[in-house]
C-alpha cells in the first residue's frame, strides 16, 4: 500500500488510464501547461502531449458538447471542469446530449465520458463558488454519478469511471485533494454501485457521501465515547444507488442519519432518506434523520459558512435524536 | 489627445493610486489572512476604469465587471471602507460579509457587481440597457470583463443581442494578456478582439489600455454611441502585475514580462505626459500618494473594528420576503430582515 493524496490517486487513474488506452484524452480549462487549477492533471501534458492533454478556452458548454460528439465518435474523452458550479454551464450538453444519446438512439450511440471536478463548499468563496451541485446530475436518467471521499475510492471509481461505455459524473471536493490515504500498489477498480461501510456499527446507521464521510466518522468517533456505535456508509456511487447495503444497516440499527452537504430540498441525502423511511418503516425505531446544508445560499464570511454546512457536532446531535438520547 | 487639462489629470493620477495603494493594502491582508479565498487584484489595470469612470455619468449609468472588482468599485465612487470591510467579511461591508472580494455592489453608485462566473455579466449588463432604453433614461451600461471571458456563448449571445435591440451598452474587454495561466493567444482565434464586433455588425475598437487618457477617449466615444442606440466593444490592452488570485504561483510568466509591462505602467505614463505638459508638481504628487496611503490604512482599521455579521443573518437577503423557512429552524433564530437598500430611479 502506498500512502498517497486524493490529488495524486485521481492523477494516477488518468495517468494509467492513458497509457493502456490511447482514446483516452484529458481536456478542460487550465490542465496542460498548468497542471490543472487544483494540479490535478500534474505531469500529464509532459507524457501524453498536445494531442491528448489539452488546454481549453474558457468555454464549459463547447468543450463539454465537444467532448460528447468526441464519445459517440470512438475517444474516451476526460472533460475536467474547474469546478462543478461553472459546468452549470454546460448542464444542456451533458443533461439534454450526453444522458439520451443512447436512449434516443434506441441504444445505438454510446457515450463513454467523464466529467470531473471539485463540486461543493470550499472556503471564503461566497454563493456562486461553494455549492453542492449532486443532485443536479443525479436527478438524470442515463448518468451515472460517483462522489469518492478518500484516495483509495477516488482512484479506483475513476478508473471504473473512464472504462465505462456511459457518461460518468465525478465529484471530487476541493476540500480532499490534500487529503492522503492508502492506495493498493496494484491496480484496482472500485466498482460503481457499491457503497462501503467506512465504518461498523450497531445502534445508528449514518450513510453520508463525498467530503461530509469524514464528519460521519468523526461524529461516530464521538458518539463511542458516550457509548453509541454508530455504522458508517460511504454511498460512493450516488446513481446507481446501493440500496442494498444501505437497508441492510438499517435493518440491523433501526436508525439512520443520512448526510449530504447540499441544500435540503430535492437533495440526494432527501431521497436516501425517503428510501430509507419507505423500505425500512418495519425497522425503524425513530424517524430518519436529515443533515444538509441550512437552505441558504453561501455566505463569504468565515463563521456563517461554517455554521450552513454539516459538521460532527450537527451529525452527533442528529443521532441522539435518533436514539431519543438528546439532552 | 482632446480637451484634456492639467486638472483632469491630476483627477485621473489620484483615482488610480487609490486603487493601486488600496490593492497594495488588499494583497498584504491577504497574507495575514484577514481576507480569505480568492482575492483578485487589479494592479497595472487601473487605467482602465479609472478611465471609463471619468466619463460614466454615475447619476444615470450602470457599471458592471466580474470577480476582478476592486478598481471598479472605487472608480466608481463606492467607499473604501465599506470595500475593505466587505473583504473582511465584516456585516458593515457593502455586502454585510455575504459577498467578498468578487461580489461588490453598490446599486445607488450604478455598480452592479462583482460576477464570479467568467463571462455572466456580460448578458446581464445587456438586460440592464434593455430596461434603461425601455424606461427612456437617457443612461448607458459599461460592462468590463476579461480576454478569456470573451469566447463564452454568454458574450456573442449578449453582442447580438445588443445589436439587433440597438441597446445602450458598451462592452469592454479588458486584455490582461493571461486568463489564469493562460495566455490569450493560445486560445483566441483571432488576435485582436475588436475584430470580433464586425461579426455582430457593432463598431469595434482597440485601445491602449495603459494610458488613462486614451482610454478616456475612446470611452467618451463609445458612450456617445451607446446613448444613440449603437452598441460598441472596445478592446483596452492591459496587464495584471499580480498572479490571477492571489494563491497563483505564476510560473506561466517571466520576471522580464512583468517588468517589460511596468514601464508602460498607467500611472507612470500619465506622470510622464504631466510632467511633458510642463505641469508637474511633486509635492502635489506625494500629497495624492499619502492621501491614498491613508485612505487604505483608514479602510482596514474600519474593516478591523467592525463587527462579524450574527449568525441568524444567513437567513436574510435570499427573498424581497422572509424565507418560507424561517420560524422553523430549532437552532438559529430568525429576525426580521433589514430594510432592502434603496433602489434607484
Ligand atoms: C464559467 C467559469 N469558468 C471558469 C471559472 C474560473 N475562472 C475564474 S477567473 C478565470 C480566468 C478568467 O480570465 P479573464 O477572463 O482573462 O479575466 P482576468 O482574470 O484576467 O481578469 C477562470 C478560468 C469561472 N469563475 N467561471
Amino acid at each position: 500500500m502506498a500512502i498517497m493524496s486524493y490529488r495524486e490517486a485521481l492523477n494516477r487513474a488518468m495517468d494509467e488510464e492513458m497509457e493502456h488506452d490511447a482514446s483516452v484524452v484529458l481536456m478542460g480549462e487550465e490542465v496542460a501547461e498548468y497542471d490543472g487549477a487544483y494540479k490535478v492533471s500534474r505531469g500529464l501534458l509532459e507524457k501524453f502531449g498536445t494531442e491528448r492533454v489539452l488546454d481549453t478556452p474558457i468555454t464549459e458548454l463547447g468543450f463539454t458538447g465537444l467532448g460528447v460528439g468526441a464519445a459517440i465518435a470512438g475517444m474516451r474523452p476526460i472533460v475536467e471542469w474547474m469546478t462543478h458550479n461553472f459546468a452549470l454551464l454546460a448542464l444542456d450538453q451533458v443533461v439534454n446530449e450526453a444522458a439520451k444519446l443512447r436512449h434516443m438512439s434506441g441504444g445505438r450511440l454510446s457515450v463513454p465520458i467523464v466529467f470531473r471536478g471539485p463540486n461543493g463548499p470550499a472556503e471564503y468563496l461566497s454563493s456562486q463558488h461553494s455549492q453542492a451541485l449532486a443532485s443536479y446530475w443525479v436527478h438524470v436518467p442515463g448518468l451515472k454519478v460517483v462522489a469518492p471521499s478518500n484516495p483509495a475510492d477516488a482512484y479506483g471509481l475513476l478508473k471504473s469511471a473512464i472504462r465505462d461505455d456511459d457518461p460518468v459524473v465525478v465529484l471530487e471536493s476541493e476540500m480532499l485533494y490534500s487529503d492522503k490515504g492508502e492506495v493498493p500498489d496494484e491496480e484496482t477498480l472500485v466498482p460503481i454501485g457499491k457503497a462501503a461501510i467506512a465504518r461498523a456499527g450497531t445502534d445508528v446507521t449514518i450513510v453520508a457521501f463525498g467530503r461530509p464521510v469524514k464528519y460521519a466518522l468523526e461524529a461516530a468517533a464521538l458518539l463511542e465515547k458516550r457509548g453509541v456505535s454508530a455504522e458508517v456508509i460511504d454511498l460512493r456511487s450516488l446513481r446507481p444507488l446501493d440500496e442494498g447495503t444501505i437497508m441492510e444497516s438499517v435493518a440491523r440499527t433501526g436508525r439512520a442519519v443520512v448526510v449530504d452537504e447540499s441544500w435540503p430540498a430535492a437533495s440526494v441525502g432527501a431521497y436516501v432518506a425517503h428510501r430509507i423511511a419507505v423500505e425500512r418503516f418495519d425497522s425503524l425505531d425513530a424517524p430518519v434523520e436529515f443533515v444538509s446544508s441550512e437552505d441558504v445560499p453561501m455566505p463569504y464570511n468565515h463563521a456563517l459558512e461554517l455554521a450552513v454546512q454539516p459538521s460532527a457536532g450537527k451529525i452527533v446531535a442528529a443521532a441522539l435524536r435518533a436514539l431519543y438520547l438528546e439532552e | 489627445m482632446s480637451e484634456w487639462n492639467i486638472e483632469l489629470g491630476w483627477k485621473l493620477r489620484n483615482d488610480m493610486v487609490r486603487i493601486r495603494r488600496f490593492e497594495e493594502k488588499a494583497g498584504q491582508m491577504y497574507g495575514l489572512r484577514k481576507i480569505g479565498g480568492f482575492c483578485h487584484l487589479y494592479n497595472g489595470q487601473e487605467a482602465v476604469a479609472v478611465g471609463f469612470s471619468s466619463t460614466v455619468d454615475h447619476e444615470r449609468d450602470y457599471v458592471l465587471t466580474g470577480y476582478r472588482d476592486h478598481g471598479h468599485a472605487l472608480a466608481a465612487g463606492m467607499e473604501p471602507d465599506a470595500i475593505m470591510a466587505e473583504l473582511f467579511g465584516k456585516v458593515t461591508g457593502v455586502s454585510r460579509g455575504k459577498g467578498g472580494s468578487m461580489h461588490l455592489f453598490d446599486p445607488a453608485r450604478g455598480f452592479l457587481g462583482g460576477n464570479g462566473i467568467v463571462g455572466a455579466q456580460i448578458p446581464v449588463a445587456v438586460g440592464v440597457a434593455f430596461a434603461q432604453k425601455h424606461r427612456k433614461s437617457g443612461g448607458a451600461t459599461v460592462v468590463f470583463f476579461g480576454d478569456g471571458a470573451i469566447h463564452q456563448g454568454a458574450f456573442h449571445e449578449a453582442l447580438n443581442l445588443a445589436k439587433i435591440w440597438s441597446l445602450p451598452v458598451v462592452l469592454v474587454c479588458e486584455n490582461n494578456q493571461w486568463g489564469m495561466g493562460t495566455n490569450w493567444k493560445r486560445v483566441s482565434a483571432v488576435d485582436d478582439f475588436s475584430l470580433m464586433a464586425s461579426a455582430y455588425g457593432v463598431r469595434g475598437e482597440q485601445v491602449d489600455g495603459m494610458d488613462v487618457l486614451a482610454v478616456k477617449d475612446a470611452a467618451t466615444r463609445a458612450l456617445d454611441d451607446a446613448r444613440a442606440g449603437r452598441p460598441v466593444l472596445i478592446e483596452a490592452r492591459t496587464y495584471r502585475y499580480k498572479g490571477h488570485s492571489m494563491s497563483d504561483p505564476q510560473k506561466y510568466r517571466t520576471r522580464d514580462e512583468v517588468d517589460e509591462y511596468r514601464k508602460q505602467d498607467p500611472i507612470y505614463l500619465l506622470e510622464e505626459k504631466m510632467k511633458a505638459a510642463g505641469a508637474w508638481d511633486e509635492e502635489r504628487a506625494l500629497a495624492q500618494d499619502d492621501a491614498a496611503d491613508t485612505m487604505a490604512a483608514d479602510a482596514v482599521a474600519f474593516a478591523e473594528s467592525s463587527p462579524e455579521p450574527a449568525l441568524h443573518t444567513m437567513y436574510e437577503d435570499i427573498y424581497s420576503q422572509d424565507p418560507f423557512f424561517m420560524g422553523r429552524r430549532d437552532g438559529i433564530h430568525a429576525m426580521p430582515s433589514r430594510n432592502p437598500a434603496t433602489g434607484r430611479a
